[in-house]
């Protein structure tokens, strides 16, 4: 599904990912975890064509095409979803609209019939329940006043409408309340299928408690330093990262 | 252009001015308004409140006399779809025939005796400070016909008052003078909307638009000033509003642009616990200019204003935004707050904006704000991180930073009529406006 070769990337002329490497086949679960600022979050924006994060070298195979070629829509209508760290709130665009455009866009390109807007309503509405999002979020602006806790269920739904094969969630679980975590782990693991993958960015092991993966990285210094499968992820969490860190040194 | 030149041009507005028909007992402010008139300084770059805002256009164009209209000045008209009283002006001219029955509360000057006479003649001038004001003294002294909104104690007005003035094609100068005085006594309500429009041929008109208002206690307003002149029409107007004690001032005002528009607010805060709530929307493109000069005078304690403006400056036209909080020495536990937002959606446009605060209480909140930026890079990136094409995601942004302060527009038929006529501003195609909501 994806295969990552020693990708090289840098934002503001800085070198963050530094020779990174990694495979992921349909149905499979990644964990990545790592230290603040160790490049987690750039290889989500750089995976989806964001502005300002230049590939200075390595290559991304998505689906067997070169995923660096397409622009940043153009790749999200191929299946490719990030879940934000840090969602955007835009004042004056509504949820409801925001959504409608993006599943018309999605269903377009893969030739789908346009849901009409009571179809998609009743959707939207069914939807926002499943993440525990009051149907009232749909009408505010994108993200507008929403909570944190409300911004990530909201991204969750945005992935359950617009049915990815690949979900890339940056730190769903961070800022969450228990109750919440697992609404969001449910939602998650509901969506679990043999075509469907998943790269999980998350600080935490508990998270993966409920989403389990079938492989856990650790991205430290713009790499992959280690990979090993969810018990690394109990060891990450006795030990920390620094025992890593002279390993790899 | 020479001094002599530009005392011509005054005397020839004088002139005109002088060749209105009006009721004799208008004839003294007429006077004071004449004699403001030729007596002002007339504004240069250095004159601060027309600093950004050159006369020029107007001084090239000149004033003139409204030639008749077309036979299908109507056709080229789209007003707001709305259960209302309506009354249109042509040019400055009363159209009855395209106006509704008016009620007893609505007074055409001409037609103003006893008592409604009697409110004309304590209000209409007073609340507008002419020597401050230039073009309200010339408002002043080309008093003709007007209309007067009055209002009884505890009574609420059962229509919206729709106020249309429309300007047709004209290939000579030509110049209108809109006077409306709206007066509500302690405890009243109600809700007035006034239009400018006008087709989309040749023009060469002016307007010159002024709206005093007087907000008794307790009472409340709903005001709404639409400028949507094309291109060509020149536009100078103000609204000037005394609030009394606990009166409540709920406005809104949008202009799109021309060479030359310019709108002042000047709300005085003369009762205690009055409160003001302002939004206004500009959009100039091409080579327009508009300018938004308000000023809020608190003078008393305990009253709150709240202002906001949202701006969308395109290709090389230019935005003039001036907001002016004075606060008096005696107006403690004042709440006062601005925000003037502005996006640029070209590298040649231009925004002057300024915040202006002269506050003599210690016991006040003040909040001010102005920023211009561009296209929200973050924004679109996220937009297009969900398969939104770019062109759909940036007019889905323009569109948004307008639809904050249209969405907030308690009158349903003015967010109807708005919402899909500024949609199209940011795309001519239908395709990438199809999602936008209006509600
Ligand atoms: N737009 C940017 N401009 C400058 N530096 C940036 C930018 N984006 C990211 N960086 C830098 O790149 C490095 C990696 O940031 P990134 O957000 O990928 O870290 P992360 O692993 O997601 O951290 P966290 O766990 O705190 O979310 C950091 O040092 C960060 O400051
Ligand atoms: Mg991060």
């Amino acid at each position: 599904m994806l295969s990552i070769k020693d990708l090289r990337a840098s934002v503001a002329e800085q070198e963050i990912l530094k020779g990174l490497s990694l495979d992921i086949k349909p149905g499979e679960v990644h964990a990545i975890m790592g230290p603040n600022g160790s490049g987690k979050s750039t290889l989500g924006n750089v995976l989806t064509g964001r502005q300002g994060f230049q590939v200075t070298g390595g290559s991304v195979t998505y689906q067997g095409a070169d995923l660096l070629e397409l622009e940043t829509e153009e790749r999200a209508r191929e299946g490719l979803f990030l879940a934000f760290q840090y969602p955007v709130e835009i004042p004056g665009v509504s949820n409801m609209e925001f959504l409608k455009a993006a599943v018309d866009a999605t269903r377009k390109h893969r030739d789908l019939p346009e849901l009409s807007s009571v179809e998609f309503l009743k959707l939207a509405r069914e939807t926002s329940k499943k993440v525990d999002l009051d149907a009232s979020f749909l009408k505010r602006g994108v993200n507008e006043a929403f909570s944190g806790g409300e911004k990530k269920r909201n991204e969750l739904l945005q992935m359950m409408l617009l049915e990815p094969k690949l979900c890339i969630l940056d730190e769903t679980d961070s800022g969450l309340d228990i109750d919440a975590l697992q609404v969001v782990a449910n939602g998650v693991n509901a969506m679990r299928s043999p075509e469907r993958s998943f790269i999980v960015v998350t600080h935490y092991q508990r998270l993966l408690d409920y989403i389990v993966p079938d492989f856990v990285h650790v991205l430290a210094g713009g790499r992959i330093v280690k990979s090993g499968d969810k018990e690394l992820a109990k060891e990450l969490e006795a030990k920390g990262y620094g025992w890593l860190e002279q390993e790899v040194a | 252009m020479t001094d002599k030149s530009i005392t011509d041009f005054q005397q020839q507005a004088l002139v005109l001015a002088g060749q209105q028909t009006s009721p004799d007992w208008l004839a003294g402010l007429r006077e004071q308004g004449a004699e403001l008139w030729s007596s002002a300084a007339w504004p240069s770059r250095k004159t601060e409140h027309w600093k950004y805002t050159p006369l020029a256009p107007l001084q090239k164009v000149g004033f003139g006399r409204w030639a008749d209209v077309e036979a299908d000045w109507q056709d080229q008209q789209e007003w707001l779809d709305i259960d209302a009283t309506r009354l249109v002006f042509v040019n400055g001219v009363f159209h009855p025939e395209h106006s509704s029955e008016l009620p007893a509360e609505v007074v055409r000057f001409g037609a103003a005796e006893g008592a409604a006479r009697a409110v004309i003649e304590k209000h209409l001038g007073k609340v507008v400070d002419a020597e401050k004001h230039l073009f309200a003294a010339l408002s002043n002294a080309w008093t003709s016909d007007g209309v007067l909104l009055h209002v009884p104690a505890n009574q609420r007005l059962e229509k919206p008052l729709y106020v249309i003035h429309v300007s047709t094609a004209t290939a000579e100068p030509a110049t209108a003078n809109q006077r409306l005085l709206l007066v509500l006594e302690n405890g009243a309500q109600a809700e007035v909307i006034e239009h400018f429009v006008s087709g989309a041929s040749e023009q060469n008109g002016f307007v010159n638009g002024l709206t005093e208002v007087v907000v008794g206690e307790n009472a409340e307003l709903h005001h709404y000033r639409l400028n949507l002149e094309e291109e060509n029409i020149l536009h100078v107007g103000g609204v000037h509003v005394d609030l009394q004690r606990s009166a409540r001032l709920r406005a809104f005002t949008i202009a799109q642009g021309s060479r030359l528009k310019r709108i002042d607010y000047q709300v005085n805060h003369r009762g205690e616990g009055a409160e003001l709530d302002l939004q206004g929307l500009y959009l100039p493109r091409n080579k327009q200019l508009i300018d938004y000069h308000t000023e809020i005078r608190h003078m008393v304690p305990h009253c709150t204003s709240k202002e906001v403006f949202h701006g969308i400056v395109g290709d090389s036209a230019k935005a003039v935004f001036n907001g002016r909080i004075y606060i008096h020495p005696h107006a403690q536990k004042t709440l006062a707050e601005l925000s003037n937002k502005n996006l640029l959606t070209s590298n040649k446009a231009e925004v002057d904006t300024k915040p202006e605060l002269e506050i003599y209480a210690d016991d006040v909140k003040c909040a001010h704000g102005a920023t211009v930026s561009q296209l929200n890079l973050t924004a679109l990136y996220y937009l297009q991180s969900r398969g939104i094409p770019r062109a759909e995601a940036e007019v889905m942004l323009n569109f948004g930073f307008i639809n904050e302060l249209l969405q907030q527009v308690a009158q349903p038929a003015v967010r109807a009529y708005l919402g899909p006529r500024l949609a199209q501003l940011f795309s001519p195609n239908s395709e990438l406006l199809r999602h936008l909501s209006y509600e």
